[in-house]
């Protein structure tokens, strides 16, 4: 490798060409593939008519996440059409030897919550899944991204991807988070910067001291949600709060390994003097709690303030979405955020359902109660959450507020499962997506952070949690 | 898949920003497993109301796409491009792609076209006064062109997306040819990297 200073993406990159093409295109090798039910039936298809098999079943994880129910798991899925899909990954993974964590497994889960809880991901891997907030794992410091089923072939059968050269982009939030603030609202307020397309065709790398003082967890919401305004991957460089999280984890490694891992995870961060094709700098006082008003993560605002008015927005473009989102929404300009009320609160999905997430949420449930005739789901993002949060009494705190505490999955992150917003519903959401009929058809989708999630639950319009008497 | 050279055709205005993959093909048609049938799903929340764009006579038959900035942004379903192309486009313009998106077309030969905003924007008038509007793109020598606006323009393929394109080439195929570099490769990767197993 030259002497050139390099970003943490770029050396992340470089160790994985496996061979480079004239035009910039890189064969990748991949450290890591992540598999669920949904994008991977049609590529083991692909793989039977070839006559060509996994090549590395060893470095390849399967999960049921996105259509399996959050309750009664011990029973069959009822719905027929899912529980083929659910078949059908046994049934292949079983064929080209693959580990599968099934429904009711206690390693079953969101398949971005237990890659980094089983320590499978680890910084400076190559990692790739049939899901686009495969981003999540970049807050360990790998690359990470989402691939099409194409692609999930592709890997399948040569545990590499060609990829075409990436512009590098830094984002830095410097100073500290306001009180009250949370991850969600960092990459909230990226959104309220960028849009939807302010990364397209970038690999990001979040910097400075708020996100040096997020936890994993926190780390991992503002990754995840990269893909949201565009981005490839995001990436945090990994540091002692990397290596405390990861130290012991099932996965990870042990002895000699793991000092030798801890020093070559030391010297993937960004050079001295690397430039990154493009640069925001944000200071953490833009990151107070924000709530999503329209139809796409971009279309964002401050919790203390108004819906805002599409006249307000600058370009043609914006001010037809926005127009075109109030009505989706039912929603009147001028309105304040704090007078929406809501239907139904979820707490859940691979941005949001990790401990810390229910802890949180949990802490400005204790004591009070639901709003009469509000619906709430809370879904931990795998089994092991679950049981984490059984054995600190977690559960217990959020039935005892009449919070509706469910088995792992995606649940209405994506409403595949029967956990669906009816039309013309409205929820208070924890996910990533607020698209039109993204939680059930016709339903309208406020995303937020759990804190505000739980606090509005309660009030049962908008609030956040220091609104609470 | 299949060589692409020449798509040439009417077009459906599809006057929208944002219309990101979960509008394409809402998830509930992702449960099934096979390749094939997502024609069905195609805009299926939209296309139940009378007057949508694509229920229009006029528009039957047509095989490009017009559509305003960030067309297939969201999530990483390939079944959204199986639609497209299962339902007769052979082609998308729009001014801004999602990446994931246009990344899935160069696996299926779906033609992702994308040009400046205004020209998208005289195009979409033009074939919502004139649905007989041709529409023109060569993968081989990489223009759009519409002759009753009198109008070519360039477009950007990567060359080996092109080569793919117009040979019919398969990835995986072309990647396997490269065996020996990934078993080298594998030799040299640290010892403290997991395994899944
Ligand atoms: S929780 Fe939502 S965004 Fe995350 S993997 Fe599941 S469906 Fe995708």
């Amino acid at each position: 490798m030259s002497n050139q200073p390099r970003t943490l993406s770029q050396k992340v990159w470089d160790n994985h060409v496996v061979k480079a093409e004239d035009d910039g295109t890189a064969l990748l090798y991949i450290d890591l593939h992540l598999v669920h039910e949904v994008t991977s039936p049609q590529a083991f298809e692909g793989l039977r008519m070839t006559g060509r098999t996994v090549r590395r079943p060893d470095l390849t994880v399967a999960t049921e996440d996105h259509n399996v129910p959050t309750e009664n798991q011990h029973l069959p899925i009822a719905d027929e059409i899912g529980r083929k899909q659910v078949e059908t990954l046994r049934a292949n993974t079983a064929e080209f030897g693959i580990t599968n964590y099934p429904m009711g497994h206690k390693n079953q889960g969101i398949v971005h919550v237990i890659g980094p809880e089983l320590g499978l991901t680890l910084p400076g891997m190559t990692v790739v899944c049939g899901d686009s907030h495969t981003s999540t794992h970049g807050a360990f410091g790998a690359l990470a991204f989402g691939i099409g089923t194409s692609e999930v072939e592709h890997v399948l059968a040569t545990q590499t991807l060609p990829q075409p050269p990436q512009e590098t982009m830094a984002i830095t939030i410097n100073g500290e988070l306001p009180e009250g603030a949370t991850a969600k609202d960092v990459v909230l307020a990226v959104l309220a910067r960028t849009g939807t397309s302010g990364g397209i065709g970038a690999i990001a790398e979040y910097r400075g001291s708020v996100i040096e003082n997020l936890s994993m967890e926190g780390r991992m919401t503002v990754c995840n949600m990269s893909i949201e305004w565009g981005a490839k991957a995001g990436l945090i460089a990994p540091d002692e709060v990397t290596f405390e999280y990861l130290k012991g984890r099932p996965h990870a490694p042990t002895g000699a390994d793991w000092d030798a891992a801890v020093e070559a995870w030391r010297a993937l961060a960004t050079d001295e003097g690397a430039t990154f094709d493009r640069e925001i700098v944000m200071d953490g006082s833009e990151c107070v709690p924000h709530i999503t008003w329209g139809t796409n993560p971009g279309q964002v605002a401050p919790i203390d303030s108004n819906v805002p008015a599409p006249e307000s927005f600058e370009s043609p473009e914006e001010r037809d979405a926005a127009e075109r989102a109030l009505e989706y929404m039912g929603l009147s300009a001028g309105m304040a955020m704090r007078d929406i009320e809501i239907d139904t609160v979820f707490i859940g999905s691979c941005t949001n359902s990790r401990i810390e997430d229910l802890r949180a949420a949990a802490a400005v449930a204790q004591g009070r109660s639901v709003k009469n005739g509000v619906r709430t789901l809370v879904v931990p993002g795998s089994g092991l959450v679950e049981e984490q949060a059984k054995a600190e009494g977690l559960d217990k705190i959020f039935t005892d507020a009449g919070f509706d505490w469910r088995e792992p999955g995606c649940s209405m992150c994506l409403a595949m499962n029967p956990d669906k917003l009816a039309p013309g519903e409205r929820s208070a959401s924890t996910s990533n997506r607020n698209f039109e009929g993204r939680q059930g058809r016709g339903g309208r989708t406020h995303l937020v952070s759990p804190q505000v999630a739980a606090a509005t639950a309660i009030m049962g319009h908008v609030a956040l949690p220091e609104d609470l008497a | 898949m299949e060589a692409v050279r020449i798509v040439q055709g009417r077009a459906v205005p599809l006057d929208r920003s944002d219309v990101d993959t979960d509008q394409i093909i809402p998830s509930d048609w992702l449960k099934q497993v096979e390749r094939t049938g997502f024609e069905k799903g195609l805009f299926s929340e939209w296309r139940d109301e009378p007057d949508f764009v694509m229920n229009k006579e006029e528009h039957a038959g047509a095989k490009v796409l017009v559509a305003g900035p960030n067309f297939g942004t969201g999530s990483s379903r390939e079944h959204a491009v199986w639609a497209i192309m299962q339902y007769g486009f052979e082609a998308v313009i729009s001014p801004r792609f999602g990446p994931i998106f246009a990344n899935n077309s160069t696996k299926n030969g779906l033609v992702c076209v994308q040009v400046d905003g205004e020209i998208v924007q005289q195009i979409m008038a033009a074939v919502v006064a004139d649905p007989t509007t041709e529409i023109v793109i060569d993968v081989e020598r990489l223009t759009l062109e519409v002759q009753s606006l009198d109008i070519t323009v360039p477009f950007h393929l990567s060359e080996s997306v092109q080569h793919r394109f117009l040979n019919g080439l398969d990835d995986i195929g072309l990647t396997m040819q490269k065996a020996d570099d990934i078993s080298a490769f594998e030799t040299g990767r640290p010892a403290y990297m997991p395994s899944a197993g």
